[in-house]
């Protein structure tokens, strides 16, 4: 059984200008110790999916159907139908959470060690000098360079990438069995991101805890991820093991993407692009949602969505294509 | 073959800016977003200032163009000392030299239509007639590939996607048929499926108006592919500048090497099997850099002479680079 199921997940918007179905029938399974890369551009729903598992849920946002089971410690539970409060023994504890802009989650008037050591005094039921003391000790985890100074002080006093290393201490601190990164480097320095990817990837290791990398950075996820799913307007269009997806990618969306990334390896004289643009969610198209942007666009393609179907080697394709 | 003119003229250019202190006999303290920087842009060509946030390449792009007064040192636009130039001297250098900002909506009125966003560079710098005026604008939207241009004209910058509003600030750029545009990290905010055709587009309009560009970014796999040549700034200095391609192929200063080996590649045989070079610690803060090479304390070839002495930039295999190894 998977750590994480989730099963037709359907996240709606209740807005005034309509409803925007950000995540619209999504299946996706995360193992036990392993990396998966959920990757699309702004708008296509991964920061909802990722909302759906763990909340915070804001007022106009509604999962209208489906199921996220997770294999927690007291067995398995569906956390999209968890009450508050018991989701808050599994936040926190048994997964944790890293978001692109850590100044949003850190609390500008509480010292570094008494943030880390919050979730210790509330999960494991340490005392508060015991809870400073192990926060000294996660400090040093994620590579803060002299943990018992910086453990004193206050979020404004660190840098951006500091404040993402405090977080993931923070996130880890309970040993959690899954954790959610959501473009936890997108906002960091290209140095700065190397170090604390770096540190992710040790982390993962070292705790065998699986990882949900969310980004819009195909380099990111090829560095860090073992598996990658690809979301495009709500709905994932392809899914498989990162070496062979990057290398033979199959729905027109994921190949187009893929020839869209640029590298510093690779000069070109023209750039290669998906025409149109990505499509507004309130409103989407009828039929496969990409099919107002894709070449091999068929009459069957405007009127039917097709399902994302198991296809050899284990790739998940949600294309005409490929059924 | 002659070598190429400079359109662009770049010599000791520093900005200080006033960050605190000085209150009660407190020492004034500044912020050295930029010192010292020297360079050169030639006709015709895509020379890309890179670095990381406080490395000082937006001040350098703002003082190119006077939007903003220098410390010290001087700029030469086709051969015109832009700071010493009137005000009404220098509105006549401003349609030859334009800029795209990295935020369109920001940078749009948003109570504005795009023709009347348009309009307004005609109807500032020229003596047309209503007609020529929309004839303008018409033109200008399809070379910048918002077509049918009857379809734009009258929309809000809310009612136009990211790519859209981008193309719409180019087109006002472009208006007055600059022969410079600055580029402010332009296609940053947008997506990876829509950042290829606004490059296109400025490559385009580079090759049909002869533009010459100063391009800004972060981003270097977006600068290996816009680039004719390449300048690297670390904490308000240019520490390697050269051949685009050369410094892809080769980088020589230590700082460039670690940048360009922390840049995650999109292909996972490469990204799992490198090992970047890790800089130990952040960049240092602009209001007290360290002394001599401003790099040293997270180089890892840094010498004794590294903390004392600042290196200068010298000539090495047709680029230059500061950095006392190559001495």
């Amino acid at each position: 059984m998977s750590l994480l199921e989730i099963r037709n997940l359907r996240t709606y918007y209740f807005t005034s200008k309509g409803t925007v179905r950000a995540v619209d029938g999504v299946s996706l399974d995360i193992e036990e110790g392993e990396a998966l890369g959920l990757v699309g551009e702004s708008g296509c729903g991964k920061t909802t999916l990722a909302h759906s598992i763990v909340r915070p849920r804001p007022e106009a946002m509604q999962i209208v159907s489906g199921s996220v089971w997770f294999e927690s410690d007291s067995g398995r539970v569906d956390v999209a139908r968890l009450p508050e409060n018991r989701i808050r023994s599994i936040r926190g504890r048994e997964i944790g959470m890293i978001f692109q802009d850590p100044m949003t989650y850190l609390n500008p008037a509480m010292r570094i060690y008494d943030q880390i050591g919050e979730a210790l005094m509330r999960h494991v039921g340490c005392s508060r000098s015991k809870a400073r003391q192990r926060a000294v000790e996660m400090l040093a985890k994620v590579k803060i360079p002299d943990p018992l100074t910086i453990a004193k002080y206050y979020p404004h006093q660190l840098s951006g990438g500091m404040r993402q290393r405090v977080i993931t201490a923070i996130a880890i601190s309970c040993h959690p069995r899954l954790l959610i990164a959501d473009e936890p480097t997108t906002a960091l320095d290209v140095t700065i991101q190397a170090q604390v990817l770096e540190m992710i990837e040790e982390l993962q290791k070292d705790l065998g805890m699986a990882l949900m990398l969310i980004t819009h950075d195909l380099g990111v996820v090829a560095k860090v991820c073992d598996r990658v799913a690809v979301m495009y307007a709500g709905k994932i269009v392809e899914e498989g093991d990162i070496f062979s997806l990057y290398k033979e990618p199959k729905h027109p969306y994921t190949a187009g993407l893929l020839e869209a990334t640029l590298s510093i390896e690779e000069f070109k004289e023209r750039l290669t692009t998906i025409e149109g643009s990505v499509p507004d969610l309130a409103n989407p198209p009828a039929g496969c949602r990409f099919h107002p942007r894709c070449p091999y666009m068929t009459e069957t393609c405007r009127k039917e969505d097709p399902p994302l179907n198991v296809t050899e080697g284990g790739r998940r394709i949600a294309c005409r294509l490929y059924m | 073959m002659s070598p190429p003119e400079a359109l662009v003229q770049v010599r000791e250019l520093t900005k200080y800016f006033p960050s605190g202190g000085g209150l009660f006999g407190t020492p004034r303290l500044f912020l050295r977003a930029v010192e010292n920087v020297s360079f050169d842009v030639l006709k015709g060509e895509t020379l890309t200032l890179v670095g990381e946030s406080g490395s000082g390449k937006t001040t350098t792009a703002r003082l190119v163009l006077r939007l903003i007064e220098p410390t010290s040192g001087t700029v030469l636009f086709n051969g015109q000392d832009l700071f010493k130039l009137a005000e009404d001297e220098m509105r006549l250098i401003r349609p030859r030299a334009q800029i795209v900002f990295q935020d369109p909506l920001a940078s749009l009125n948003p109570r504005k239509t795009v023709m009347k966003t348009l309009e307004q560079p005609f109807k500032v710098h020229t003596s047309f007639s209503n007609k020529e005026i929309r004839d303008g604008v018409v033109d200008l939207l399809e070379q910048v590939g918002l077509t049918p241009p009857e379809r734009f004209l009258d929309r809000f910058p809310h009612e136009l996607s990211g790519g859209e509003r981008q193309r719409v600030c180019i087109a006002r750029a472009i208006a007055l048929k600059p022969m410079f545009v600055v580029s402010d990290e332009p296609v940053s905010a947008l997506d990876v499926s829509i950042r290829g055709q606004i490059l296109n587009l400025l490559k385009n309009l580079q090759e049909d108006l002869g533009i010459t560009y100063l391009y800004i970014t972060h981003d270097l796999s977006v600068a290996r592919s816009i680039s004719s040549r390449l300048a690297v700034m670390y904490l308000g200095k240019i520490v390697e500048i050269g051949d685009a391609s050369e410094i892809f192929r080769l980088a020589l200063h230590p700082y460039t090497q670690a940048l360009l080996s922390a840049v995650p590649i999109p292909n996972p045989e490469v990204a799992k099997t490198k090992k970047p070079i890790t800089l130990t610690g952040e960049p240092p803060s602009p209001i007290n850099p360290p002394q001599g090479c401003r790099f040293h304390p997270r180089c890892s070839s840094a010498s004794e002479k590294c903390r004392r002495e600042e290196p200068s930039l010298i000539k090495r295999e047709k680029r230059l680079v500061a950095c006392h190894l190559y001495a």
